[in-house]
Parts: C-alpha cells; structure tokens; sequence
C-alpha cells in the first residue's frame, strides 16, 4: 500500500500540535518516523489510524482519497496500529483479545481462531498460550499479541509507534525479524520512534518531524549526524547541558538515604532486596528499561508507598510508612512525571498552589507566587491555572514550590516533555541550588541524559539494581547493554 | 407459616425471587458493558404502574408487558444519553431519576390504587408438573417464572459463548481499546443500557400483574430496585452468581419468617436489611483480595485462593466512566 | 480563599448561570404542565394551589421553614463532602442516627434534670452518631476501597431497619406498638421556641449560623482550601503534606454530624418523637438540591426554600384537586434532570467550540 498524507495539521485548542506535514511512504517498505519527545509523531500516526480527527490536510492511499475519521473506517482501509500503550482487555483471555474486534470479520467460532492464533504464532516464532489471562503477560508478551492480531487482520499497513519501550531484547530481535518477513511479504510498515539504533536497524527511509513539521526525509544507510541535526534545534544542540565540575575535593558527605534489603511490589517488576546508600552531594541517574523498578524506588524514598521488607532511612531515621509529610520535614521534595495527574492540582492557581503548598491564605500566597514566576522564568500569571501552563511551565511551578533548605530532591524523568532548552535551565538550577547541600536522585528514560548528568548511574533491570557505577565505568554501550540483562 | 408444605414455600421462593433475577440480570448486562444505572428503584415502581395501567384498561398482558419494557428502556435511555453523550455522572443522573420516577409513579398512578385489576395465573407443564413433589415446585410457576430462568441461560451464553457478548465485555473493561478496534462504544454502552432497562420494565410489571398484584401507595416493591442492585455486586456481576444471589434474598425473605420462630432474639428486620451488609462485605472482599498483602497469605493456602476466587467477582474496569472520542 | 476561576469575560461568568436558570425553569415548567395536563387538570390551578399552600398564611409557611431547616443542614453537610469528591448518599441513615442518638439522651432526660441539660446532650448526640455513622461509611471506603454510594444505601437501610426495630421493640409506645413511633416527649423536652411560633427561631438562627461557618470554611480557610485540593487530585495533594484519607474522613463526618444535628431536631423539634420515616427523605433532597446548585454554596438557601415549598404546598392537592401529593417529587426531580441536561448540552459546547 502506498500512502501520501498532504498538509496534514492538528490543533488541540490553542495549541498547533502538526502544521502541514507532506509525507509519501512507498509500498512494500519499512519507513521510519523520527523525532524527539513533543514533535508530532504519535499524534500523525493516530490521525492516519483514525483515532484522532484531523484540522485539516488529506490521505491518500494508492492515490485514491480516503476518510479515516474513526477507527473503524481506517480498519477498513487495511490500516492497522500498534499504539505505545497497549490496547487490549486485561481481564480476558489471549484467545478473547484475539478474537474481540470489529477492524476484521468476527469470527466467533473459537476453535477456528484459537488455530489461526496458533499458526500465526507460529509463523513469525512467538510463543502465547491462548488461554492465559492478558493481566498475567509482560509488556512485550502483550503487544506480540497486539502484532499477531494485525497480521490475522491482513493489515496492509502496519504503524508501530515506540514498539521496542519495555521489551527485551530477545523479543526486540523476534519483533525486528518479524517485521522483515511481512515487509518482504509485500506489506508496508511505519515505524515510529526516537530510538536511532532501531531505525538504522531496520528502515529503507525515515522522515524527520520537528515541533510538527516535517524538517527531512533520508535514505539508508543512514547519517547519524544528519538525523539529529534534523531531530534537533541546532547542529549541536544535542549537546547535553555540561556536567558542572563538582571538584574532587567535595568529599561525599554523610549518608542521606539508605536503603536496607527493601522490597517491594508495584510497577511491572516491583523491587528486590536493594541496598544502598546516598551521600550528600552526589547526582544519581537511574538507568533502565521503563517500569523496571526507578519509579518504585524513587516513591519508597520518597515515602508515598511502603516496603514489603526492608528499611529506607533518610538522614539515619526510619521512615514511617506512608509518612510523606515527615519525608518533606527531613528536607526531601519528590517531583512526579506524570506533572499534572501527580504534582499539581487541575482547576488550581500558580497562586493557590503557593498557598496550599505553605500553608497560608491564597492572598497572601501573591507574593510568593510573583517572585517564583520572576524568578523561574514561569510563563503565566498567578491566577493562571495549572492546566493552562504549558509542560515545561509546570515543571518550573513544580520546582519553584521546592523549598530552598530541600537536601534530598527526587525526580522522575525531569525533562520529559521539555524543549533541549527548558531541559538545560532545569538542571542549571538544580546543580547550582542543590547539589552542594544535598543529593539529587533522577530518573530518565533518555539514556544520554543520565550519561551526560549524573556522577554516579545505578541500573535497573527486571527489579533490582544490576550495576552501580560512577566515574570512568560510566559508559554508554556498558549501561544500555546491562539495562537489557546483558 | 409453619404448616404449609415445604414445596409450596419452596415454589414461593422461585416465584418471589423471579422478578427479582430479570431485574438484576438486567443491570449485569447493562453494568458489564461499562454502565450503572441508579434509578432501578424507581423504574421498577414506574413500569410497575404502567404495567398495571395498560393491563387494567387493555385486559392485554402482551401490551402491559410491552408498555412496561417500553417505560423501563425509556429511562435507561436517559440515564444513557446523560451520561454516555452528555458527559454527566451516570450515577447522578440514575440517582434524580430514581426519585423521580417514584414520585412518578405515585402521581400518575393515584387514580388506580387499590383497583382489582387483572392478574396472571400459573401455568402448569404437562406431565413435567405432575411429578411429586418437584412438580408443584418447578412447573406450575407463573409465566414470568419460566422467563427468568431461561434468561439466566440466554445470558450467561450471550456474555461468555458469543461474539457480541466479547465484545460487550471489551468496552466494559476498556472502551478506549474497544474504539480503536472498530467498535463504536458509545451505541454499545446505550444498546445494553437499554436492554437492561426493558428488562427492568419486565420485572416492574411481572410484581404488579403477577407476584405483587395491584397499585397502591406504597405497591410492596419499593426498595427491592436497591436490592437488585446490590445483589449484581454480590454476584460479582456474573449471570449465575448474580441469580443464586436473588433467590438466597428470596429464600430469606419467604423463610425469614420460619427462621425467626427458631430465632426469637433475632429482629425480623435483619433479615429484611440482610442483602446490604452481604453487598458491602462482597465488595470489601473484592478489594481486600487485590492487595498485596493478603495475596501473599493466601499463595500458602492454594484451597482457599481458590475457593475465593470463584466467590469474588472485580467490577468491569470502566463502570461509570463515559467514553469521549477525540 | 476561593479558587481563581478562569479569565472569563465577566459578562459570560454572570449571564451564563442567569441563562442557565431560565431554561432549567422553563424546562421544568413545560414538563410539569405538559403532566397535569395529561391527568386532566389545570396546571394553573395546581401551581396556585402550591403556592398558597406554603406561603399562604404564617402557619403554613412556618411548615415550610420546619422543612427548610433540615434541608439546608443536610445540604451544607453534604458540600463538605461533595468538596473532596464523596457522594454521601448515606445522609439519610446519618440523619436517621442522629435522630436515635437524641431519642436516646431525650429518654434518659424523662426521669428529670434540666430539660436545657439533655437537649444539650441530645444535640451533641445526635451529631455524634451521624458522624460515627458516616465514618463507618468513610472508614469502609478507605480501608476496604468500597464506593461510598454503596456503604451509603447498605447503611441507609440498616439504619432503618435499627429504627424500625427501637420503635417496635425496646422503645415501644407502652400498649401497642405501633408506626405512629414512640411515646411523645413532654413539653419540657421539646426544642426551645418561642410563644405562637411554629417553628423555632432558634432552631433558623442555628441553620443561619452553619450557612455562614461552612461559607467561612470552605471558601475562605485553609481547611477549605485543602479540601478542595483533595478532591481536585488526592494523587497529588501527599505531595503538599495532606493525607487525603484523612480529609475524606473528616468531610464525611462534618456531613454526618450535620445531618445527625437535622435529625436531632426533627424529634426534638417537629414531631417531638421518634418515628420511622423521620428522615423524611430530608436527605435525598438535600443531595438534590447541592446537584440543582451544581455544587455552589450561594444558591442553596434559596433552592431549598424552594424545595420546601414545593413539598409543603403538594400536601394540598389530595384535598382540593384529588391528585398525589407526590407531584412535589416530580418537580424537584424534573428539576435535578433538566439542569443535567442543560448543564451537559453547555458542556458539549464549550468543548465542540475549544
């Protein structure tokens, strides 16, 4: 199938999320969509999948003008999506999630599809027992289900968007090998993702999207250097901001957080047995797949979910469970990911948040919440409500209610959503207030930015910390390697 | 009490409790597609007057029935169009209404309170009927008894051995999922709203032609829509547990009184209250089996696991949440 | 301090509600007249008969305030909890506990004392049960996880149940049991009023005083502020030092003392004994009038006042049109509907226009 999208654009309110993207994907090739965190990419895929409507702009597919408004008539077309978060019916069975879909002809006859699953499994070399409960299949188990059934469906075009997040690397290769057998089948793929090494490793041509416009279009073999110069805002502005030269003389402090033979449950792979300690004065990078265990141990830390076993203490004394309040007395402050359905509260003001946050009359918190946008550069007003702030605005609010004497601060993925240069002011402002006096704990789901950042890398891997590194052992190929088990 | 045959009391707690099961089956669909509809209590009443009505001055069964289903899908729909389209609470809406349609009833039907109107009479099956013994028990019950047990047959193979009941139970559980599937979840979400609610109507109009005769204020029925309700939860909102549910309320409700005669220091309303406490300690149950904590307790008794996990039931993952495409 | 609203012109944030109200009115106004049209009568007769039947004279409208009291506490208790995100459908069984609770001390305050001693205590009972009545609500969702429209109506009916069998048991009329309740208070025990009135200026001026503290306290202090926050986002508000189970639980319980403290003068005001239906549906109303205001403090004194003329008034129309008293109902429900109608079709608007 070919595709042409012309002038495709997408406004969400006021916000202008594509602005005229031309793309042409050739048939029967695997065509890459590249772009950092913000750029469009996703929202392009759902608008070609129906999920989303567009603004404006047009399909085409071998040249004849389609609607694809909802799903269901994008499924029709022969469109199919594997979405970054999987879509399927956790409480049922494998064989249910097969079977359940209007995007095909239902078939209700169970034995007939319980042996189509089994073929199709067996024809790109996935191993799913029909009859477990989805609940109980990892990340990667579920979306090769997800794979299976667009095959089943005779979907011409395939989309994948971010499929290698959370998966390990066996089932990447199996997926990756997959992919090759149904391009050479004659169908096309779109793959989206902001992982080069999955690019290069598997696409004829990739289009580069920027603050959603579409900035190049490049054959493999591909230029690294040119993709991110196209991904980027300047030739180097890739460029991590600068680790600030902590002088060796800086002795490591005494121990802020100590974590004894802690386990818990949660997140995919929960945690197990960790132990470590944290001294005043270093800058930790959480390394690992998403869900392997940081944002666990960043919440125990932080007080908000109890250990199954095991103690956290902060500056030597327990935490009580569930004691957040005393967390933030000792001097620790937590900033979530997810800024608006963790950290801030919808409907409240920048000023409101000062007042809840000190404790004082929403009055009296102007003050406060004028010399906080002055002085973190926070574009709005105080009776600007958090929602209306962009990303990278509720994350500066977020660290401006950091209070100054703070001694612990625990951030997860800080520069999710952020432009390279919001990202680099974030973490300015981080070194040069907190890095002395206290410990930084981060964790990120960009490999380069923990690299480039922290001193000291511990990794994750299926719930417990597999590497602690710091210094010279940092290395890229090194991390990423034991971040997948190796 | 004490005197009659143990059949015939057994008879009445199939015929008491068959109003009961349509009712609640009919809000396990609607719920297992992702939909709570509140105002089952008044529905019952209002369908239950209608029924009446129409019977009374049609002297046709099949147009009260009608009328009733008619009425009871009417209501579901508001609950649905409220909610589902109109992004209101489902629970808010049901709640209004359910008050509502009771004052509703009570108002319209003033003019036929205590009329004698036309009731139903048994149906025996031939030769099934004249077995001792079960019999009397099983086949010569009222027609709206043979309904409700086929029912429960007709639903359990929808929700479980049919394409469309899959599909039912995907948008309950994740309407998001079902959408990019292809499947509209919204006309899903009101098609079994109202399915559930021309059932409803049955019920309403099975009390007052056939179980509970007659109009009045109060009818009888009043309250027993909460029970439903609570008696879909108890099951675990499946179809067969939901039914043992309704007949175990019955049950008590018809030997409450025999009960009591062993049981003097027990107050007759405990039984009447009985269902709540059993809905909130089925639900408390629910809960209580998904922490961590007590998994952990019951990985070391594998019998016990097992035996709650055919008890507890989880909620369909989407109940009360509306579904907003882009 | 109130939560700053979004930069609105400020004509649409005042015409809006005021357009609002007009077609909700007119909605229910054709519905209602459409209905008694259908059962063959006028509805202008019928609208005149529910007005003079509560404003038509002191006395009647000393009946409607005897309704509005109860009302508003229920009410103003049920915004606490509407604030953090419960709804406290349980108001009834509260108001029902506390109505027990005052029977209880008022018992114990026939072998005498000072009358002014046990309707103190009577007071501070009745607030106490249907706190702890509604904490059992509370306690259920927070440590069991169970929604509290469940506990809610599960408690409801035991509380009914637990009246229902007080009367008929322990505390029955000596002679026969019977519905009409328990044995009447002697004067001494009633709720202090004043002489020809029907209903207590005290009992207005208590309401008067829990409009202006919970306006206070919701709007104006930190503890209302925190409160909003919890129900904005209990994910979040850890992170600003609140517990927001230990919020939830104090919303609930202010809401159930406040409709325990509606119960406690129903027996000790109105019907000086305790009866079965002596919540009256109080509550249940209540949770339609905060919806009618879509969840604002300002417009609840006038809704209930307009609730309980409604109620009031339709005790006429068996009488004098032969129809159901019930019609109130309707109306009020009519009410609740045509705003969630109205309010969701605006709703719908303002999103197809974004």
């Amino acid at each position: 199938m070919q595709i042409e999208l012309r002038q495709i654009s997408k406004r969400f309110g006021q916000f202008e999320a594509l602005k005229g993207i031309d793309v042409t994907v050739a048939n029967g090739t695997i065509h890459g969509v590249v772009g950092e965190n913000g750029a469009g990419k996703s929202t392009l895929m759902k608008i070609l999948t129906g999920y989303l409507s567009r603004s404006t702009g047009s399909i085409l597919l071998n040249g004849r003008e389609v609607a694809c408004d909802t799903p269901a008539s994008a499924a029709r077309e022969g469109i199919g999506m594997l979405y970054q978060e999987p879509q399927d019916f956790p409480p049922l069975t494998v064989l249910d999630n097969f079977i359940v879909g209007r995007d095909s002809h239902p078939d209700g006859n169970r034995l007939r599809q319980r042996r189509r699953l089994e073929e199709l499994a067996a024809q790109v070399h996935f191993r799913l027992n029909p009859d477990t409960l989805l609940e109980k299949l990892t990340v990667g188990e579920r979306q090769q289900l997800e794979f299976l059934r667009l095959l089943g469906r005779d979907a011409q075009l395939l989309i994948l968007d971010e499929p290698t997040t959370g998966i390990s690397d066996r089932q990447k290769a199996l997926l990756f090998q997959a992919l090759r057998q149904i391009r050479d089948d004659g169908r096309t793929i779109l793959l989206v993702s902001h992982k080069l090494e999955d690019i290069e490793a598997l696409c004829d041509r990739v289009t580069v999207l920027r603050h959603g416009q579409v900035t190049g279009e490049e054959l493999a073999p591909f230029h690294i250097p040119r993709l991110l110069e196209l991904m980027f805002d300047a030739p180097s502005a890739d460029q991590p901001p600068q680790k600030a030269a902590i002088p060796d003389s800086h002795p490591h402090g005494e121990p802020i957080l100590q974590f004894h033979q802690v386990s818990a449950a949660g997140e995919r792979t929960g945690l197990d047995r960790c132990n470590l300690e944290i001294h005043r004065g270093e800058v930790v990078g959480l390394a690992g797949l998403s869900g392997s265990g940081q944002g666990l141990f960043l919440r125990l830390a932080a007080a908000l979910i109890d250990p199954r076993e095991g103690e956290v203490r902060l500056h030597g004394q327990r935490l009580s469970s569930d004691d957040h309040r005393g967390f933030r007395k000792a001097g620790g402050s937590f900033l979530p990911a997810d800024r608006l359905e963790e950290g801030l509260i919808p409907g409240f003001s920048i000023q409101d948040h000062f007042a809840l946050s000190n404790g004082i009359s929403a009055g009296r918190a102007r003050r406060p919440a004028l010399q906080a946008i002055e002085a973190f550069n926070i574009h709005g007003r105080p009776d600007s409500p958090a929602e209306s702030l962009s990303g990278g605005n509720q994350q500066r609010l977020l660290l401006s209610l950091i209070p100054q004497d703070a001694n612990l601060i625990l951030l997860e993925n800080p520069s999710r959503g952020l432009d390279v240069a919001s990202a680099r002011w974030v973490w300015e402002h981080l070194r040069s207030h907190y890095a002395r006096q206290g410990a930084i704990v981060f964790s990120s789901a960009e490999l380069d930015e923990i690299l480039a950042i922290a001193d000291r890398v511990l990794v994750f891997y299926e719930g417990r910390i597999v590497r602690d590194l710091s210094g010279d052992e940092i290395d890229y190929q090194y991390v990423a390697a034991a971040m997948t088990g190796n | 009490m004490n005197d009659l045959p143990l059949s015939v009391l057994l008879a009445s707690v199939l015929a008491t409790a068959a109003p009961l099961i349509i009712a609640a089956l009919g809000e396990t669909i609607t719920e297992k597609a992702g939909v709570i509809n509140l105002s089952l209590d008044g529905s019952m009443l209002l369908t239950a007057m209608v029924g009446f009505l129409v019977a009374y001055e049609t002297h046709s069964f099949v147009l009260a029935f009608t009328a009733a289903a008619a009425i009871g899908a009417l209501i579901a729909a508001i609950v649905g169009i409220f909610g589902i389209y109109l992004g209101q609470l489902q629970v808010a809406v049901g709640f209004a209404l359910t008050l509502m349609c009771k004052d509703l009833a009570y108002f319209l039907g003033n003019p036929y309170s205590r009329l004698q109107g036309p009731q139903m009479v048994p149906m025996k099956i031939p030769l099934l009927g004249d077995i001792p013994f079960i019999g009397p028990v099983l086949f010569q019950q009222p027609l709206v008894v043979y309904f409700s047990l086929l029912l429960i047959a007709a639903v359990w193979w929808y929700l479980y051995h049919s394409v469309r009941g899959l599909e039912l139970r995907a948008v309950g559980e994740n309407p998001e999922a079902a959408y990019t599937r292809g499947i509209d979840p919204r006309r899903k979400q009101l098609l079994y709203t109202l399915i559930g609610g021309a059932l409803v109507g049955i019920a309403g109009a099975a009390y007052s032609l056939d179980i509970k005769p007659g109009w009045g204020r109060p009818q009888g029925i009043e309250g027993l829509g909460w029970i439903a309700l609570a008696i879909v939860i108890f099951g675990g909102w499946h179809p067969i547990k939901v039914a043992l549910g309704a007949l175990l309320f019955a049950f008590l409700q018809v030997f409450g009184i025999t009960l009591q005669s062993y049981w003097p220091g027990i107050p007759a309303q405990v039984f009447q209250v009985a269902p709540f406490p059993l809905m909130i300690l089925a639900l408390v149950l629910v809960n209580l089996l998904q922490r961590d904590g007590v998994q952990r307790w019951l990985e070391r008794r594998p019998g016990l696991a097992l035996l709650l996990g055919k008890l507890r039931g989880a909620p369909p993952r989407a109940l009360g949440r509306s579904f907003h495409p882009d | 301090m109130a939560v700053s609203t979004r930069l609105t012109p400020l004509w649409s944030r005042y015409a809006t509600p005021l357009i609002d109200s007009l077609l909700i009115l007119g909605i229910v106004f054709l519905f209602t007249s459409g209905l008694l049209l259908v059962v063959g009568t006028s509805p202008l007769e019928a609208y005149g008969h529910l007005m003079k039947g509560s404003f038509g004279s002191w006395s009647k409208f000393s009946r409607v305030l005897n309704v509005w009291i109860p009302l508003i506490l229920c009410s103003m208790g049920l915004l606490y909890a509407f604030r953090t995100g419960l709804w406290n459908i349980g108001v009834e069984g509260q108001m029902v506990l506390g109505a027990i609770g005052a029977t209880a001390m008022l018992r114990l305050g026939l072998d005498g004392g000072s009358p002014w001693l046990w309707l103190g205590l009577a007071m501070l009972a009745g607030m106490l049960l249907g706190a702890l009545w509604a904490l059992l609500a509370g306690w259920l969702k927070v440590w069991g996880g169970v929604h509290e429209i469940f506990t809610g109506l599960g408690l409801n009916f035991v509380a009914v149940g637990l009246v229902l069998w007080l009367i008929f048991g322990p505390w029955k009329r000596p002679g026969i049991a019977s519905m009409s309740g328990t044995q009447p208070f002697p004067r001494e025990l009633w709720f202090p009023t004043l002489e020809g009135w029907r209903v207590s200026p005290f009992a207005i001026g208590l309401a008067l005083i829990v409009i202006l503290a919970s306006w206070w306290l919701l709007n104006r202090s930190r503890f209302g502020l925190n409160l909003k926050a919890v129900g904005r986002n209990p994910r979040a508000v850890p992170l600003y030092g609140l517990s927001p189970d230990r919020y939830l639980l104090i919303a609930i319980m202010i809401s159930g003392a406040l409709a325990g403290l509606a119960g406690m003068l129903q027996v000790s005001g109105v019907y000086h004994r305790l009866i079965p239906a002596i919540s009256s549906g109080y509550g249940y109303l209540g949770l339609l009038v905060v919806m009618l205001a879509n969840f604002r403090l300002l417009p609840i004194p006038f809704i209930a006042l307009f609730f309980a003329a409604l109620n009031v008034g339709s005790i006429q129309l068996p009488m004098m049109m032969q129809l159901d008293s019930s019609l109130s109902g309707v109306i009020q429900g009519a009410c609740v509907l045509s705003a969630l109608l109205v309010f969701g079709l605006r709703r719908l608007r303002q999103r197809r226009l974004a």
